[in-house]
């Protein structure tokens, strides 16, 4: 059983006892430990189930690399799932579930799964549930869903805040290990400004558990001291918990810091992601030991052998009484010394290698410990515990030469260095034959903005193996990278180290080396994955070449841990089966975040009230206190209707209309956009950008207007008004302020740049009431101030003056038929006119009315919205507006494009008003059918409803639509087949349903 | 005027730092040519500060010149001035090619108050606000989280903060948040 021990854990506070749970078992651990540990310390080695097979999973790893110790975390709005046991640090309160498994994690019906292995090989999925075709949706689908899946998916609001922090660094440090506090200490003391970042809580990497000295001191002293006099350095930021999650162009880099989860009662936010610009980067991510593929790999208590080392020094826990340590390398021999001296037994050190190791099996030798050299292991023997092994010969088939009872085993298949972060970007990679693994290519690095690389890399991430190698090379290019962004190296030597001397280690990619089809079917690649030998080689041999194909065929490496453990021993096998060199094959992408980093963090503040900016007009707090129903319009939200109490939404519309045509009805037209063209050149800049002639209209006078793309079609309208000799106010509509705007000030600055016209957004200076009905003026001119009879301000007029005490520019323009002035004040006197308003019209009945009132008195008018009527397909030609195009002009932006002969066919739908027959309303979007069918055996189409509502004035329901000739057939009924299979009929008639001579907004 | 009121009316949150709408303020647009004496002269008479830098802010109390683009000046006046101020910078560049505009109105203004001013501000802005790298006179046009905004720093501790209207409790509400006590970041 694993257990703790009585002495020693150099990261524990054996002081502060932590309490938790596990499947609400009541655990103990302490302070320091991760949950991983404090798992082991109470003997549950079994911490879950695979994805594939079920099969029971022990921890292998310690670290970021950990495959199988995923659990659900927490509850409610603090629940997590797949949480890396082995990067969670334990707190008072924590409760984990494992993951994957049903009724229980001890019993698991899904193993069956097990004895059926062998019908669930590589493409097993694609294999299987291709035929028959429906059965997928209905029967595999929903199956293969239940059998899958490790976490639960949350189900309640995340409890938690997160947010953004903007960095900027010359040089950040990604990983806080030795190598990378000497290279942050050289960038320090040369005068960079450093940022360094550890993912773990703890500066030093895992140095200290190697037994490294540097300096003739433990490293754990030389860790202090460095540390201590970076803390000093002004200009060097320490951080720890906070990963490097990606490196990205030019520098840019994100940091995922994590605050809370090991406190979760602390206040503040629980992540925060660091969007770093540097001008350099060093990554510092130190290197990650590979499994050995032998046969029970998988089976818990199989773990690698510098994850037992850290479990035994980090947190004193036991991983077993009697613990076999199998490797092709020297670093193994470090684990079983360390068991050794914490009075564990090592029953035997299984060395594939036939000429065995160095200085540190000699030392292992001296304390007694039997070692087997040329030896493999042919087996593990258990189910969800390892409880023995059986030895062969590596060079062999397998055949068993003894068995070993033991309760651990700890593997070593060399070291793979963390090369992400330098791949990110496009670092490259080069093949170290004797290391057996992948390191970054120094001269491919990636590279920044000037060609020059921007990402270097130091320590065993760089392949270094040595301590004293590490130090060196980080403090050197420390200095060399502070030189390039302006620092000044001083002339110090890098740190000593005393290394022993390491054998070389053998490559071993399968164990025993002639493994048959039955022992590879048994040794796990991906343990999270279930991807074994076995399915990479019959990958292979299917003629998946790429590495890309085979990993998403076999699903190696994509699980939540992305192959880190994974990777490198699938893709030798595949290069193994290939008959091709490893390099040739190559490695997968790398691809950020280095570890899944929280969707919470990614959001930063985006969530809840400030989700989205809502744009607010200066009367918008009124109609949020007097019943108003929103609706989005860009983004602002504009009252679709104020509801009473009682009303509906629709009884709220039909009274906003009836109430204006009766008799006064305002509307806060504000969002409208407002945009000031100016200049010597303004008349002839806005004749191209409108269809008709601007340059022309008389100071004191409005036109409405048609703005056109390039390629012909209406993209905005509005009324214009010229305020003096060369300046012109443009109205646009409310979703179009920003973008016509920017659409003018493109022109001018790429095309007509030399023209002499200034445009300003002046879209919020103004607060926009439309004071419509036929008691419209009455109410003005009981404010009193300025003329606004017929003769003195006439229909599409404007003037500047006063109304009551607001200084006001008034328009008499009308977009619902009915006598209207639309009055601009200052935006910060909005309210207070507006209320002055409510107070004066109150004899008139007056109603506040919405966007919807809005849209139904300009479609009994026939008059066109932008985005109901248009839709990026639609010419002014379309909608009858020819009268709006100039003649005269010899150009204007989408002239060319509407002469297309596409433009200028007379079977474009055009619009008409629709009446239906039986007075109902036709649904929005519906379509008129024709005679006979299409190609694809679908009836014809001639047309189809643009704008559709039920009209209070007139009580019943109007539309507008394009139809095929519309205009020649007026009279003609049309059939509208509805959703649920009925039709309904509607005549075409004139698109002006309401006083189609305009005498009533001309009194 | 006894009408007009700011977007917040002066709201105010005390956090990490103190955010305050600091009520309405004078501001005219100016476009033109920014090199012309008389448009210089004009702005630095109007506002009695000097003619500010590419990329700078001169602000004393509510008068101020910013540098906004190349061919953009914003003057700041106290609110009643504005007019007056619009009127007397049109007539001096009346005999050149010239835009000016009134947009108090069309602005609300923070200020953000505090020993961790910096700190709150880079949790929204992708700006180097670090001391040395942003400093009082410096003026920057940029987007604070979804919205674009307008910052200089008033001294050491104190930023001032120019954003739409529209969208003055979206950035007071992002400013509260970023304020929170317990988030601190600790790095300036």
């Amino acid at each position: 059983m694993s257990t703790r021990l009585a002495t020693g854990g150099r990261l524990l506070n054996r002081d502060r006892a932590t309490n938790f749970t596990f499947n609400g078992k009541q655990m103990r651990g302490f302070e320091g430990d991760t949950l991983a540990s404090a798992l082991l310390a109470s003997d549950q080695m079994l911490m879950g189930r695979s994805f594939k097979y079920h099969r029971p999973r022990g921890v292998v790893a310690s670290g970021a690399e950990e495959p199988n110790g995923l659990v659900n975390l927490g509850k409610g709005g603090g629940f997590e799932p797949n949480a890396r046991v082995t990067t969670t640090e334990l707190f008072d309160g924590l409760s984990a579930e494992s993951q994957n498994h049903w009724p229980s994690l001890d019993f698991d019906v899904g193993v069956v799964n097990n004895l059926a292995a062998r019908f669930m090989p590589a493409g097993f999925y694609y294999k299987t549930f291709i035929q028959p075709r429906a059965a997928w949706k209905h029967v595999f689908e929903p199956f293969i869903r239940k059998a899958a899946g490790l976490g639960k998916a949350p189900k309640d609001r995340d409890a938690d805040t997160y947010e953004h922090f903007y960095s900027f660094a010359d040089v950040l440090v990604i990983g806080g290990g030795i190598a990378g506090l000497q290279a942050a200490k050289a960038a320090g003391e040369a005068g960079a400004k450093v940022l360094l970042v550890e993912q773990t809580a703890t500066l030093g990497g895992r140095a200290p558990v190697d037994g490294a000295e540097i300096e003739g001191q433990p490293a754990d002293i030389w860790i202090a001291e460095t540390t201590l006099a970076l803390e000093k350095m002004e200009n060097v930021t320490l951080r720890t918990r906070m990963m490097g999650a990606g490196v990205y162009d030019h520098g840019y880099a994100l940091c995922y810091e994590r605050l809370t989860d090991h406190a979760p009662l602390a206040e503040g936010p629980r992540h925060r992601l660091w969007r770093v610009r540097a001008k350099q980067i060093i990554t510092a991510t130190g290197a990650i030991e590979r499994p050995l593929s032998f046969a029970g790999n998988d089976i818990p208590g199989v773990m690698l052998a510098s994850a037992v080392r850290d479990y035994v020094v980090n947190y004193a826990v036991s991983p077993g009484d009697r613990t076999v340590i199998v490797t092709n390398n020297d670093d193994a021999y470090r684990t079983a010394i360390v068991l050794k001296e914490a009075g564990l037994d090592v029953p035997v050190i299984v060395d594939a290698r036939p000429d065995g190791g160095g200085e540190l099996a000699a030392r292992a030798a001296a304390l007694g410990i039997r070692i087997e050299k040329g030896k493999g292991i042919a087996k593990v023997k258990g189910g969800k515990r390892v409880e023995g092994v059986a030895l062969c010969a590596q060079a062999g088939e397998g055949a068993v030469l003894e068995e070993i009872a033991c309760d651990a085993v700890a593997m070593s298949g060399g070291w793979s260095p963390v090369v992400h972060l330098w791949s990110h970007c496009g670092g490259k990679l080069i093949w170290d034959e004797t290391q057996s693994h992948f390191r970054p290519d120094a001269e491919k690095a990636p590279t920044g903005h000037d060609g020059q690389p921007f990402v270097s890399v130091v320590g065993i991430a760089n392949g270094s193996m040595e301590t004293g190698a590490c130090l060196e090379n980080a403090d050197a290019t420390g200095k060399s990278v502070a030189k390039l962004v302006g620092g000044k190296a001083k002339r110090t030597a890098a740190p000593k180290a005393s290394d022993v001397d390491e054998a070389p280690m053998l490559a071993v990619w399968k164990m025993p080396q002639g493994a048959g089809e039955k022992l590879r079917a048994k040794m796990w690649l991906d343990f999270q994955n279930d991807v074994k030998v076995s399915d990479v080689m019959l990958a292979a041999q299917e003629g998946f070449e790429s590495v890309e194909h085979t990993k998403r065929y076999t699903t190696l490496g994509m699980a939540t841990d992305q192959g880190k453990l994974s990777n490198i021993n699938g893709l030798a096998i595949l290069a193994d089966s290939l008959n091709e060199h490893i390099p040739q094959v190559g490695t997968t992408t790398f691809r950020p975040p280095y570890q899944p980093i929280s969707m919470g963090a990614i959001a930063g503040e985006t969530r809840g009230e400030i989700f989205q900016p809502i744009d607010k007009t200066p009367i918008h707090e009124w109609h949020e206190a007097n019943g108003a129903f929103f609706e989005p319009v860009g983004h602002w939200r504009r009252p679709y209707c104020f509801q009473m109490s009682g009303e509906t939404v629709e009884d709220a519309v039909a009274r906003e209309v009836k109430a204006t045509r009766d008799s006064l009805g305002l509307l806060d037209a504000s969002t409208l956009g407002k945009l000031i063209v100016k200049g010597p050149d303004a008349g002839k800049f806005l004749d191209m950008l409108y269809t008709n002639m601007m340059s022309t209209l008389k100071v004191g006078k409005c036109r409405y207007g048609l703005m056109c793309t390039e390629n012909g079609f209406l993209t905005d309208d509005g009324v214009v008004a010229r305020l003096d000799e060369d300046t012109w106010l443009c109205h646009t509509t409310t979703g179009g302020a920003d973008r016509i705007h920017a659409h003018m000030e493109e022109w001018l600055q790429t095309e007509w740049w030399d023209w002499k016209v200034y445009v300003a957004n002046v879209t919020q200076q103004f607060a926009q009431i439309g004071v419509v009905g036929p008691n419209a003026r009455k109410v003005l001119e009981k404010l009193g101030g300025m003329d606004v009879s017929k003769e003195g301000l006439g229909f599409m007029e404007w003037a500047d003056g006063k109304i009551g005490e607001f200084d006001a520019r008034v328009f008499r323009i009308s977009f619902s038929g009915e006598l209207s002035y639309e009055i601009a004040v200052l935006a910060s006197q909005g309210l207070a006119f507006w209320n002055a308003l409510l107070e004066a019209g109150e004899e008139f009945g007056v109603t506040p009315y919405g966007t919807e009132a809005l849209h139904i008195m300009r479609a009994e008018k026939g008059f066109i919205m932008i985005g109901d009527e248009t839709d990026g397909t639609v010419i002014p030609q379309d909608l009858g507006l020819g009268w709006a195009i100039s003649k005269k002009k010899e150009d204007y932006l989408g002239k060319r494009a509407q002469q297309r002969s596409h433009m200028t066919d007379p079977m474009r739908w055009k619009l008409v008003g629709l009446e239906t027959v039986d007075g109902s309303v036709l649904p929005d979007g519906a379509y008129a059918v024709g005679d006979g069918k299409n190609e694809n055996g679908q009836r014809n189409m001639i047309g189809r409803v643009t704008s559709t509502y039920h009209s209070p004035t007139l009580n019943r329901g109007i539309a507008m639509g394009l139809i095929e000739l519309g205009p020649d057939r007026m009279g003609e009924v049309l059939t509208f087949p509805k959703t649920d299979g009925t039709e309904v009929k509607a005549k075409i008639v004139s698109p002006i349903f309401y006083d189609p001579e305009g005498e009533k907004q001309n009194v | 005027m006894s009408n007009a009121v700011s977007a917040l009316q002066g709201k105010a949150y005390d956090g990490l730092v103190r955010v305050e709408e600091a009520g309405l303020r004078g501001m005219i647009t100016v476009r033109g040519n920014l090199s012309n004496t008389k448009l210089k002269s004009a702005a630095t008479s109007l506002s009695a500060v000097d003619f500010p830098s590419t990329g700078e802010c001169n602000c004393v109390e509510e008068s101020g010149l910013a540098w906004m683009s190349p061919d953009e000046l914003l003057l700041m006046t106290p609110y009643d001035k504005a007019p007056a101020a619009a009127q007397r910078m049109s007539k001096a560049l009346e005999k050149q090619h010239h835009l000016v505009a009134e947009v108090s109105d069309a602005r609300a203004v923070f200020f953000i108050r505090g020993p961790q001013a910096r700190e709150v501000m880079s949790k929204l802005v992708p700006v180097d606000l670090s001391p040395g790298r942003f400093q009082p006179g410096q003026f920057r046009r940029t987007r604070m989280a979804q919205v674009p905004v307008a910052f200089w720093m008033r001294d050491e501790t104190t930023f001032e903060l120019i954003c739409f209207r529209s969208v003055a409790g979206y950035v007071f509400d992002l400013l509260c948040n970023a304020a929170k006590p317990g988030s601190e970041v600790g790095v300036f």
